[in-house]
């Protein structure tokens, strides 16, 4: 007698009992309006940890992420979105909500640089994401300034470990603020630009626009 | 060079497969998955009036404890016993079950008019939450939980403390009478 329900994950209608069709109409407008005054709530009540939202760029998708201490993850969109919310869920907190205001400010700022209004960000950063050396590495790369670029060697050398050539390239492949931490503007020691977590293509694009050749 | 190396996250050991076994996904996919269902069991517990509040208290309740329950195997029977604790606090705050509809229809409606079409289908809609708040508690609750929520009867005994065959004993008594007050309201109507 047991009627057999796919699932409810789908949230298809077609499993509800006929006579329960009228009920579900309305279900998807009341659902968006729920939702929505939900993320306000959660926020209100201090429960969201991690916000994000998904802004569109030049280099592409770029998914901004941001607990209540400041900016925590860019991430490019060759990176898999979801994947680093998987990610962001189990390393910083499951409580992760879409809730774009949180993120205005990180996503005005990227608008002003692509649109070379800007060349420096003044945002409040999240580091937990860049432990040790990979953190001390980040520390420096805002002294490239806009426009310039820095061999791996030449950021190595400013470090508490000078050789450590290797890892400066790892600090920056993993760098969880892309663009907003410049690693763009670290590139080989032949000259070459190098690697970038975001493709060579946004790295060359980004060099471009800094350096005003567009 | 190592920068070549693509990391699938900040947090590198993570990396950017699959999470790992005890592992939870973002809140958020909770709500995406699992919103629609929770709406209907709340609308179908303390009726479509008051059901967005319960909905809210049920998901701010869950994303409050979310970070501690990498143990619960079925996400839907969680969320539905969060949505039921908060749908019996609903009652006894107000201590009365939802209001039936005030007179449905004033004068005849014509026809074929879309605005009509869906003032009808809201209607149909309150006839149905009325007829289940007219239901037994127990026939109420299994019928929701079964009918709308989708739970396997073995996962209704669990919420109602009763057994497998009693859940599905009260569901199938609970359809019967909602669909004699169904009938009854709709010969009443035309």
């Amino acid at each position: 007698m047991e009627q057999h329900f796919v699932d409810s994950e789908t949230g298809s209608t077609a499993l509800v009992p006929a006579d329960f069709a009228s009920l579900t109409r309305d279900e998807s407008t009341a659902l968006d309006r729920l939702t929505e005054l939900f993320r306000s709530a959660a926020a209100g009540a201090g429960l969201l940890d991690v916000a994000y939202r998904i802004v569109d760029s030049p280099v592409g998708a770029l998914l901004l992420a941001g607990t209540e201490r400041g900016l925590v993850r860019v991430a490019f969109a060759r990176e898999g979105h979801d994947a680093v919310l998987e990610s962001l869920a189990t390393t910083v907190s499951p409580r992760v909500l879409l809730a774009p205001s949180r993120l205005d400010a990180a996503a005005r700022e990227l608008d002003e640089y692509f649109a070379r209004q800007r060349q420096d960000f003044d945002l409040a950063l999240d580091f937990q994401l860049a432990a040790g050396f990979r953190r001390e590495v980040l520390a420096h790369l805002p002294d490239i300034g806009y426009g310039h670029t820095a061999s791996y060697a030449t950021v190595a050398a400013l470090t508490s470990s000078p050789r450590a050539v290797r890892a400066v390239g790892t600090a920056c492949a993993r760098n969880p603020l892309p663009l907003v931490v410049p690693c763009h503007r670290v590139i080989r020691s032949d000259g070459s630009q190098g690697a970038y977590v975001g493709g060579v293509e946004a790295k060359a694009l980004l060099l471009a626009l800094e350096s005003g050749a567009q | 060079m190592s920068a070549a190396v693509k990391t699938g996250s900040g947090a590198g050991s993570a990396g950017s497969g699959a999470p790992a076994g005890d592992s939870l996904p973002p809140f958020e996919s909770i709500v995406a998955t699992h919103g629609a269902t929770i709406l209907r069991v709340c609308r179908g517990l303390v009726g479509p009036h008051n059901a967005d509040d319960v909905w809210q208290e049920t998901f701010l309740a869950a994303l409050r404890v979310y970070p501690s329950t990498a143990g619960v195997l079925n996400r839907e029977a969680w969320l539905v016993t969060i949505a039921r604790n908060k749908a019996v606090d609903h009652h006894r705050r107000t201590a009365r079950v939802p209001e039936p509809v005030e007179s449905v229809g004033d004068g005849p409606l014509g026809v074929g008019d879309a605005v009509v079409r869906s003032v009808e289908a809201a209607e149909e809609a309150e006839l149905v939450w009325t007829a289940l708040a007219l239901l037994p508690p127990t026939q109420r609750e299994a019928v929701v939980y079964h009918h709308l929520a989708g739970l396997r009867y073995a996962a209704v005994a669990e919420l109602l403390g009763n057994s497998e065959a009693a859940a599905r004993r009260a569901a199938a008594d609970g359809m019967k009478s909602l669909r004699a007050h169904l009938g009854q309201n709709r010969k009443e109507d035309s």
